[in-house]
């Protein structure tokens, strides 16, 4: 009777949210931006991301490339310098952003929609785009403070397990590096580099634009006219290479001096593309996804109190992204804690979830669906990845119905396929184990 | 997860943010139970949170951290749910859920598609008054906790460093007490404590709940009336407030623990903005608005005076920052913080930023900087509605530490009145040295064969 009134409510649900799915407008410009935009009239503002494939994956043997490059858009353009190019910004109360991850690079703006803030903002994130100057005190200056952020990673036990972790599961692909690069490939990068990097890949072809806000089609078509107009076509950039897979188990431990020890445990997992992605998703709820209700959640932490924080997840990229599972705990119990970790993954892609974890994972995300589109930034993030990604536009429409058509079988056949706990690399990041924390 | 939340970050972009308050409607039940809702039908959501007048500062000595451990059994059992069925029950739904202690607060929220309100209101008015506490949950319980103080504090060197800044900075003043409590005192913490701190302070009348999203004001009142309304108003105790004796002269505190880069951090004691209301001949009201704009003016944003100066510029910090704690129940402090950068020292990076606090006593901030400052609040007024939970955030902290939440409308147009000259006013007042607190994060090797240092904050066999 619970579980029929549950679903019931469900269904109501997934009704009510039907009709509330933002109607996505697509478009490609001459030049061959691909522009997504959902028009939003209730705020008196506009997102706009503006994503180019020009992540750390491209960095060929010169890592760190793609984030200073990236860094460094905003630190001098068309003859302003960085205090100037951020005064234009902020000036209006505008909000200006960059970043970079392994597939992408990506420049931000949110601005009122007012046509003196507005067209202002635009022009200057257009000129960050296109006209990047590359000073070279800046590219010192940015070089100098990626080092130090380098340092610091050294006093970070969370940021070592991270950088051990993709090291060891990737190998000689280029997700194995640190986006940041490290401090010998740092030394080895020039200006040239920078402008060449900028050349290749800010490109048009190699661009999509998501766009949310109080704008009409129009309107939202000129914006993008005015961001993109001064960029070359040129090429889009060829697919990464695969990740290959890993061939044997392997135990990486890092000694670090601090209380306890953190784990964790994964292999290469899954493209964007594959079709696996929703048994996967939905299973790893059940798993270690779901928040404070996952079976890592209640055997790690709820039944022995072993970690504060412990979870698993798939991070789809555009080649295999990470599966990864991790927690932390004093050192004196981190071994027993591992062993518990693998107990929960092996049976977990042995036997899959039950039938009723299953049932309350796919009432949690589709009864959740409302939330994870409630706001412009929330839609704009949708936006970019489904361009990015390419995506169909129907992906929010049907999002809801995939999730509800996973089995118990498809799941375990999923996990089956693409994790094998034979060949998980481990990595732990602490003070040797025999030296017990008091 | 249950996490804590340190106001400074709150605070730090309530700064960049305020919201309109036109639509917020207010209800008192009859057990002295607040309601605040605030309609936003951009979509068919809600927001539900319920705020307790209780967290650290509210502690004394030798149970710290009892609010902080009582938020995360909160979702241990009651007489009616089995211990993590309310989340169980709240994630079936669909929501998203969590709690977090502050140091004038605990709040509980959860995040739903809108018909499942009257879910979120049953389970939150039930362990208003129901807990069950079992003492095997607590065993575990408290273990978490410590594992969440060793990740947040232990090894993190930044935060055990601005831990020790707090407790040298205030002599008197509960601000001294990390929130998520000392290790000893989680190490002794009994059940009975926790019992008696619940049975204290989680009542009726000492919350305040807060709707945000797509309902009808009048039938959540209604529905709070159903699931609130019978639960009997209890009496909170009053505390003795404990502020702050006054300094005598700069503090000095250096920190050696294992770490690559040293950390420079200074205090200044501010008045907050219940002060100034509270004592408006000693502390005009717009001091604390022209103390918010003066952080605005030295950090908020890349053209900001640390950005402009200090990163670039001089080059002389890695990382810099100026967090002003503009809400709290007592006053509390203006943090600058900062990293030098490759080739300098703490030393030089304590003197570019004394020269530019000297600067705000000796120079008055130019026109454009004070228009950049207000057109980010303005700007911000406008973002910050784009999330259903913040705009609830905002009223939850006013209320719980002691102020009216119409005081948030009111921000922008004070903001927009501060002056340059009542910024220099300001900082001639508040920046000197009898009121600065300095720690330094000294690094250790982070060699692991290199010997251990004893700190205070280790652990006890047990």
């Amino acid at each position: 009777m619970f579980t029929r009134s549950i679903k019931l409510l469900v269904l109501l649900c997934f009704v009510t949210t039907a009709h509330a799915t933002p109607d996505i407008q697509h478009w490609q410009t001459e030049k061959g931006v691909r522009v997504y935009f959902v028009e939003a009239h209730e705020l008196p503002m506009m997102d706009v991301q503006v994503l180019f494939d020009a992540g750390s994956g491209r960095d060929g043997d010169k890592p760190g490339l793609a984030v200073l490059t990236n860094g460094l858009l905003s630190e001098g353009a068309e003859g302003l310098n960085a205090d100037e190019i951020s005064q234009n910004f902020e000036n209006l109360g505008a909000n200006f952003g960059s970043s970079a991850s392994a597939d992408t690079a990506s420049v931000s703006l949110r601005v009122l929609n007012e046509a003196d803030k507005l067209q202002p903002a635009i022009a200057n994130l257009k000129r960050v785009i296109t006209k990047p100057d590359f000073p070279a005190d800046a590219f010192e200056r940015n070089r100098n403070l990626t080092l130090t952020g380098i340092r610091q990673k050294q006093q970070s036990p969370s940021a070592l397990s991270k950088d051990a972790f993709y090291a060891a599961i990737y190998g000689d692909h280029p997700y194995a590096v640190p986006q940041e690069g490290t401090e010998a490939s740092l030394q080895s990068i020039t200006i040239k580099d920078i402008e060449d990097f900028h050349s290749q890949y800010y490109v048009a072809s190699n661009a999509v634009v998501a766009i949310v806000g109080d704008l009409t089609r129009k309107q939202a078509e000129q914006v993008v006219i005015d961001l993109m107009n001064g960029l070359e076509t040129g090429k889009r950039a060829e697919p990464l290479g695969e990740v290959k897979p890993l061939e044997s188990s392997k135990v990486v431990r890092v000694e670090h001096p601090s209380t306890q020890t953190h784990i964790l445990v994964g292999q290469p997992g899954i493209q964007r593309a594959d079709p696996d992605l929703f048994p996967l998703y939905v299973g790893n709820h059940v798993l270690g996804g779901g928040g404070m209700v996952s079976r890592l959640f209640e055997e790690i932490r709820e039944k022995r109190g072993l970690s504060y924080s412990t979870y698993s997840y798939f991070m789809p990229m555009k080649q295999k992204g990470p599966f990864v599972a991790g927690l932390q705990t004093r050192t004196d119990q981190a071994e027993d804690a591992l062993v518990l970790m693998f107990e929960q993954l092996r049976a977990f892609v042995e036997t899959g979830p039950t039938e009723a974890e299953l049932e309350a994972a796919k009432q949690n995300l589709t009864g959740g669906f409302a939330l994870r589109i409630d706001s412009n930034s929330d839609i704009l993030n949708y936006l970019a990845m489904i361009g990015f990604h390419e995506l169909p536009l129907d992906y929010l429409d049907t999002y809801n119905d995939k999730i509800m058509s996973v089995t118990t079988e498809q799941i375990k056949k999923a996990f089956r396929r693409k994790l094998s706990t034979d060949k998980m690399v481990t990595i732990m990041v602490g003070p040797k184990p025999e030296t017990k924390t008091e | 997860m249950k996490f804590i939340l340190y106001l400074k970050i709150i605070l730090g972009s309530l700064l960049l943010g305020q919201f309109a308050g036109a639509q917020t409607h207010e209800f008192m039940l009859d057990n002295g139970l607040k309601l605040l809702v605030k309609e936003d039908h951009r979509a068919p959501v809600v927001t539900s949170q319920v705020w307790y007048k209780v967290g650290s500062s509210y502690e004394h000595d030798g149970i710290t951290g009892v609010s902080h451990a009582l938020e995360h059994m909160m979702f241990k059992g009651t007489e009616k749910y089995a211990p993590g069925e309310f989340s169980r029950i709240i994630s079936a739904n669909g929501g998203d859920e969590n709690a977090f202690t502050g140091t004038d607060y605990t709040a509980y929220f959860q995040t739903l598609e809108k018909s499942r309100l009257p879910i979120s209101f049953e389970l939150e008015a039930d362990r208003m008054r129901n807990l069950t506490l079992p003492t095997e949950e607590f065993l575990k319980e408290i273990e978490v906790v410590k594992e969440e103080r060793r990740w947040r504090t232990e090894d993190n060197p930044q935060s055990f460093t601005y831990e020790v800044l707090m407790s040298t900075a205030f002599q008197t003043s509960p601000y001294r007490q990390p929130i998520i409590g000392w290790m000893n005192d989680l190490h002794s913490m009994t059940l009975g404590d926790m019992r008696d701190w619940y049975n204290t302070w989680y009542v009726p009348n000492n919350a305040t709940l807060i709707v945000v999203g797509d309902v009808d004001a009048k039938e959540v009142y209604e529905l709070a009336k159903k699931h609130f309304g019978p639960i009997p108003k209890g009496e909170t105790p009053v505390i003795n407030l404990r502020p702050e004796v006054e300094q005598h002269g700069i503090k000095r505190v250096a920190v050696k623990r294992p770490a690559e880069l040293p950390y420079l951090l200074m205090a200044y004691k501010t008045p907050s903005l219940s002060s100034a209301l509270k004592n408006p001949e000693i502390i005009p009201e717009w001091e604390p608005y022209a103390l918010e704009v003066m952080s605005g003016i030295m950090d908020g944003g890349n053209s900001a005076r640390f950005s402009s100066r200090l990163v670039r510029g001089k080059e002389i910090a890695a990382g810099i920052s100026m967090g002003y704690r503009f809400i709290s129940r007592l006053d509390h402090v203006l943090t600058v913080s900062g990293v030098p950068a490759n080739g300098h020292t703490i030393d030089t990076l304590e003197e570019a930023i004394r020269e530019e606090i000297e600067n705000l006593k000796t120079t008055l901030v130019t026109e454009n900087e004070l228009e950049r400052v207000k057109a980010q609040v303005v700007a911000q007024d406008v973002y910050q509605r784009d999330s259903i939970f913040y705009q609830g955030m905002v009223m939850g902290i006013f209320e719980t530490i002691g102020l009216p939440w119409q005081k948030a409308d009111e921000y922008v147009d004070k903001v927009k009145a501060v002056t340059a000259e009542q910024i220099q006013e300001v900082a001639k007042k508040y920046l000197v040295d009898d009121r600065l607190t300095i720690a330094v994060l000294e690094p250790l090797p982070l060699d692991p064969n290199a010997p251990r240092p004893v700190t205070g904050g280790g652990e006890h066999v047990h």
